[in-house]
């Protein structure tokens, strides 16, 4: 009843279909990280006209699902003259999103921080530029280090949606198997296993990282 | 071709219901289930701790999408018949079950000790000993995140949308392709989608400040 062997014999396309949503994911990482830096930093600033844009924009992606977002950016902005091809879309999507989160979470870092500690950076007479840094940014990032590793993880497994546009991910690849053998069960229970692994590698080598990176003394 | 109107105004609303009605079974079987998961997980035998522990692993570790496709062609597989409403509230009980039963596992454990010594000190039994002492807390403690989760899952039926099942997302999908106003629709969907998570949202953190505070 079950035939795995379709699956087993389409290996190299699973193979360059985890690669494919490795590449996604790290870039809408390394994307949505950026957006997380930039937005925690405008949050902490007084003036409204940063404040009140950030906070909209964090409200409006956490509180819509990722499917309409994707939808939105792919069918609705073509409209207004803007587009882009599948991949590119849903690298921004998974940016978008996951850097919605990570202003959340940075800032929640951030606001960990005690007051007294920027204070006495300041009576240090160190500049802006190093107490946001040294002070503020390294041991806030160590602080929320695992929960920005559990939200890329999520960002990973959400980029599987990105099938529903034809993204070049694993899903996609596996839809295509799937559409020429008619084994879907078998199909995407094999895609299934693929993202566990793929989710324990990320999780090992991103709490490895961590290690690396905000393990005391830092330098 | 026509404009946006009422009748499709209609139909998004009827999306809608669905859209609460599927969030609404699954979090009330997934509650109900994640329970016993979660007692399963911080259960003092190690076999049952290790399986719920690997049933939560199993759901955080995959894509919410593959657990829908898999439940739902593995039932199909299975030669049972029955409907794609079914299937699609079963996948979404499984998948909040884990999340449930791992958020109400930290909770339980994140009180004393104490608390369930003094509870054996008193020779209270097990029942009543989660019944009347350790749950109540633990629930309490775990209203923000669980409200959280809520929030998710709701966000999370859109996905039933793929497999075809007519909620919120899959029918903006059916009326934008009618009227090729994707910008309109997707956008009124999204602003839908947001007036129900949203209150949800500013309730979960209020209550997390207002416990915070009391600590």
């Amino acid at each position: 009843m079950l035939d795995f062997s379709v699956v087993v014999n389409r290996w190299q396309d699973l193979v360059y279909g985890v690669g494919s949503t490795l590449a996604l994911s790290c870039a809408g990482i390394v994307l949505a990280l950026c957006i997380g830096l930039l937005g925690a930093a405008l949050q902490r600033s007084s003036r409204l006209i940063f404040l009140v844009p950030v906070r909209i924009f964090v409200e409006v992606i956490r509180n819509t699902p990722f499917l309409v977002q994707i939808f939105f950016l792919f069918f609705a902005l073509p409209f207004i003259g803007v587009r882009m091809d599948p991949t590119m879309t849903a690298v921004i999507a998974l940016a978008i999103n996951g850097g919605a989160y990570s202003i959340e979470i940075i800032r929640g870092g951030v606001e960990s921080i005690p007051r007294g500690q920027i204070e006495a950076g300041a009576a240090l007479g160190l500049s802006q530029f190093q107490i946001l840094g040294d002070i503020v940014m390294v041991p806030a990032l160590r602080a929320i280090y695992p929960a920005l590793t559990s939200q890329f993880i999520l960002l990973t497994l959400t980029s599987s949606v990105c099938s529903s546009i034809s993204a070049n991910e694993l899903t996609h690849y596996a839809q295509r198997i799937e559409s020429e053998t008619f084994r879907s069960f078998e199909v995407y229970f094999t895609i299934t296993g693929l993202y566990l692994v793929i989710s324990w590698l990320m999780m090992t080598t991103l709490s490895m990282l961590g290690r690396r990176l905000f393990s005391y003394p830092n330098q | 071709m026509h404009d946006f109107g009422i009748p499709e105004m209609f139909f998004l609303l009827q999306g809608l219901k669905w859209t609460v009605l599927l969030t609404a079974i699954s979090f009330v079987g997934g509650g109900i289930i994640g329970l016993a998961i979660a007692l399963a997980r911080v259960s003092r035998v190690a076999i049952i701790r290790r399986a719920a522990a690997t049933y939560i692993a199993l759901f955080q570790g995959t894509p919410l999408l593959m657990q829908l496709f898999v439940i739902y062609y593995g039932l199909a597989l299975m030669q049972f018949s029955i409907d794609a409403w079914l299937a699609v509230s079963i996948a979404y009980t499984a998948h909040a079950s884990a999340f449930l039963g791992d958020i109400w596992r930290g909770t339980i454990q994140s009180l004393p000790a104490g608390q369930t010594e003094a509870s054996n000190a008193l020779a209270i039994g097990y029942v009543s000993r989660m019944r009347d002492v350790i749950l109540p807390q633990a629930l309490k403690i775990s209203l923000p995140a669980t409200i959280g989760f809520a929030v998710q899952l709701t966000k999370g039926t859109s996905l039933a949308a793929i497999v075809g099942f007519v909620e919120l997302a899959r029918a903006g999908q059916i009326v934008s392709n009618l009227l090729l106003q994707p910008l309109l629709v997707y956008g009124i969907v999204g602003v839908i989608y947001f007036f129900v998570c949203w209150p949800m949202s500013i309730f979960g953190s209020a209550m997390e400040k207002k416990m915070s505070l009391g600590r």
